[in-house]
């Protein structure tokens, strides 16, 4: 019993670590109706950006001052900064000139965007993998361990807690403010947006610097987890299950539908594994978003798809 | 009142106000457009709307109302259109530069035909979008939704309702009430009346006259149902091909016979041949 349930803790802390990713993907389809391909690369660059940040490995820096180091706070601010200025200069050069374009030449965009910010981050930072150091809580959480007898890593808890109020945060910002509206109404209807004044150039750029900063968060929770290295741009693909099960439009459906995908593939990696050979994790999330195709293709969460006679 | 009294009422108060005429809200002189830099739509149309007026733009399928509404909010350029010669003024101020937001900051808003409600959201969000560029404060924006839910107290039963699952009626209503909420100066109303029941059509169009009349809205209407929006409207334009054909007031093209034969249907006297058809055309063309 006790070894089921640390399979399923393990499976709901790996849930949490897809569903920081999946949310980025829910915020820019909620507000553009477009699957932004690019969002695993975005939290890989967030991270990376960040670790140049801190330990100063930032480009030609050698040469104003060669034992620079940026303070945590400040490197992480900095590195907000530049998403912001990543999502201005991304609506300029190409969103702007995509206006009313049909999605999947938006869609296109954004595999455009992964590339090219993939192989600006290899440039600029280089390929290896790094560690970053936050100074973030590590190894195994007394508390649980010497109350339940469980095995949980602190920087899962930390890594959940911070979903959480992620989640409630951009939850009240959607529905309760100005601007969470007019997301939500260019999401609709671009024309109709653009009819009642809302400028879709600023909501995009908005609603990107957003994504860019729930990228970092993720990238700082998988870096630190893992190290920051180039793989972490094909979690993006794990986020798109979590976004069948969760449905594409919503948050709390982002974080439930990575924790259901989470705890599912662990559990039968480790119970189902042994029958068939091992390495189930690998697709069953992906076969389980197929029967949710089938049976539900909103998701669990997802917006009604309204359909009058 | 019914709608009819209160047009009257308001013609016999537009007589005595007429005297010295004051300088229009909305000017369109002379505008060409052009989709995709080689489809030329509007072939040179000028309107005025004076202030404080209701004007209807009348016309068929295609004759170019719509882009004629989308040129003066500035909707165009999203579509890939162009105003390529003429000009517009608001208030005396030419808009062609500005962009839709800084339009209906200006008091310039457009309901857009086929209603185009964001139909994820409630009806209150929806209307509470409608006040997106306005800065004066929550105390402000309460105090108009509850006015729009006083023109349209059945928005206000369905206020929690998705738009979505609204009917078309009430959507139509949602998208007016939308318009309302960011105080606009001029609303350009895109046929109100689609897919709606005479009744329903009939209902809104009061609304609107009394819209116009309690908080002064200009309005310009692009209708096809000829014979409500000559109701409502004091002035009227006729456009065809992308040209105004014929323009007047509301009484004089109800008078007018190719109006009467051919937007309204009703013929005078006997059925008439083929041959006032080709009469007609030949009007048409030494008119524009």
């Amino acid at each position: 019993m006790l070894f089921f349930v640390e399979v399923v803790i393990s499976g709901l802390t790996a849930g949490v670590m897809y569903a920081l990713v999946a949310l980025g993907f829910v915020l820019i389809f909620k507000a553009s109706g477009v699957f932004n391909f690019a969002q695993g690369v975005l939290a890989l660059f967030a991270g990376l950006t960040l670790h140049g940040l801190l330990t100063g490995t930032v480009p030609f820096v050698h040469t104003v001052n060669p034992a620079w180091a940026m303070p945590a706070w400040l490197a992480i601010l900095t590195t907000i900064a530049i998403m912001i200025l990543l999502a201005i200069v991304w609506e300029r050069l190409v969103l702007a000139n995509l206006v009313n374009q049909e999605h999947i030449i938006l869609f296109m965009a954004t595999l455009g965007l992964a590339y090219v910010l993939e192989g600006a981050g290899d440039i600029i930072w280089g390929s290896d993998v790094k560690v970053l150091d936050l100074g973030l809580p590590q190894g195994a959480s007394d508390y649980f361990l010497d109350t339940f007898n469980l095995y949980v890593e602190k920087l899962e808890l930390f890594a959940a807690a911070t979903a959480g109020v992620l989640v409630v945060v951009l939850a009240l910002f959607f529905n309760k403010t100005r601007i969470g509206r007019a997301l939500r109404a260019v999401a609709d209807d671009h024309q109709a947006a653009l009819s009642v004044g809302i400028s879709l150039r600023t909501i995009w750029v908005i609603v990107w610097s957003v994504a860019g900063i729930v990228a970092l968060v993720a990238g700082i929770m998988w870096g630190a987890k893992s190290g920051i290295q180039f793989s972490l741009s094909l979690i993006a693909l794990k986020a798109l299950p979590v976004l069948i099960l969760g449905g594409f439009t919503s948050i709390p459906g982002a974080i439930v539908g990575g924790l259901i995908i989470g705890v599912g593939e662990k559990i039968a990696e480790v119970y189902m594994g042994p029958y068939v050979g091992g390495a189930i994790e690998n697709w069953f999330a992906y076969m389980l978003a197929l029967v949710f195709l089938l049976f539900r293709p909103q998701g669990l969460f997802g917006e009604k798809i309204i359909e009058r006679v | 009142m019914t709608m009819d009294q209160a047009i009257h009422e308001r013609e016999s108060q537009m007589e005595v106000a007429a005297a010295p005429s004051p300088p229009p809200i909305l000017a369109v002189n002379n505008i060409e457009v052009i989709y995709d830099h080689v489809i030329l739509v509007l072939k040179g149309v000028s309107l005025e709307v004076p202030k404080g007026g209701i004007v209807a733009l009348l016309g068929a399928n295609g004759a170019g109302k719509t882009t004629t509404l989308k040129a003066i909010s500035n909707l165009l350029s999203a579509e890939r259109g162009e105003v390529t010669k003429g000009s517009i003024l608001f208030e005396g101020h030419e808009v062609q530069a500005s962009s839709p937001d800084d339009l209906v900051r200006r008091g310039c808003i457009q309901v857009m035909e086929g209603r185009h409600c964001f139909e994820h959201l409630t009806i209150e969000e929806n209307l509470l979008t409608g006040a997106y560029t306005r800065r004066d404060g929550a105390a402000a924006i309460r105090r108009d939704l509850e006015m729009v839910y006083g023109y349209f107290p059945r928005l206000k039963e369905r206020r929690s309702a998705l738009a979505g699952y609204t009917s078309g009626g009430e959507q139509q209503m949602c998208a007016i009430g939308r318009a309302l909420m960011s105080r606009p100066k001029m609303m350009l109303l895109d046929e109100p009346s689609m897919g709606l029941a005479p009744q329903l059509v009939a209902e809104i169009f009061e609304i609107v006259a009394r819209l116009n009349e309690e908080q002064g809205v200009s309005v310009l209407l692009a209708e096809q149902n000829t014979n409500a929006a000559l109701k409502l409207a004091r002035y009227g334009y006729i456009l065809e091909n992308g040209r105004i054909v014929l323009d007047g007031t509301a009484e004089e093209l109800r008078e007018n016979e190719d109006v009467r034969e051919f937007y309204l249907g009703i013929s005078s006297g006997d059925r008439r041949s083929f041959r006032d058809v080709k009469h007609y055309k030949r009007r048409k063309r030494w008119l524009a």
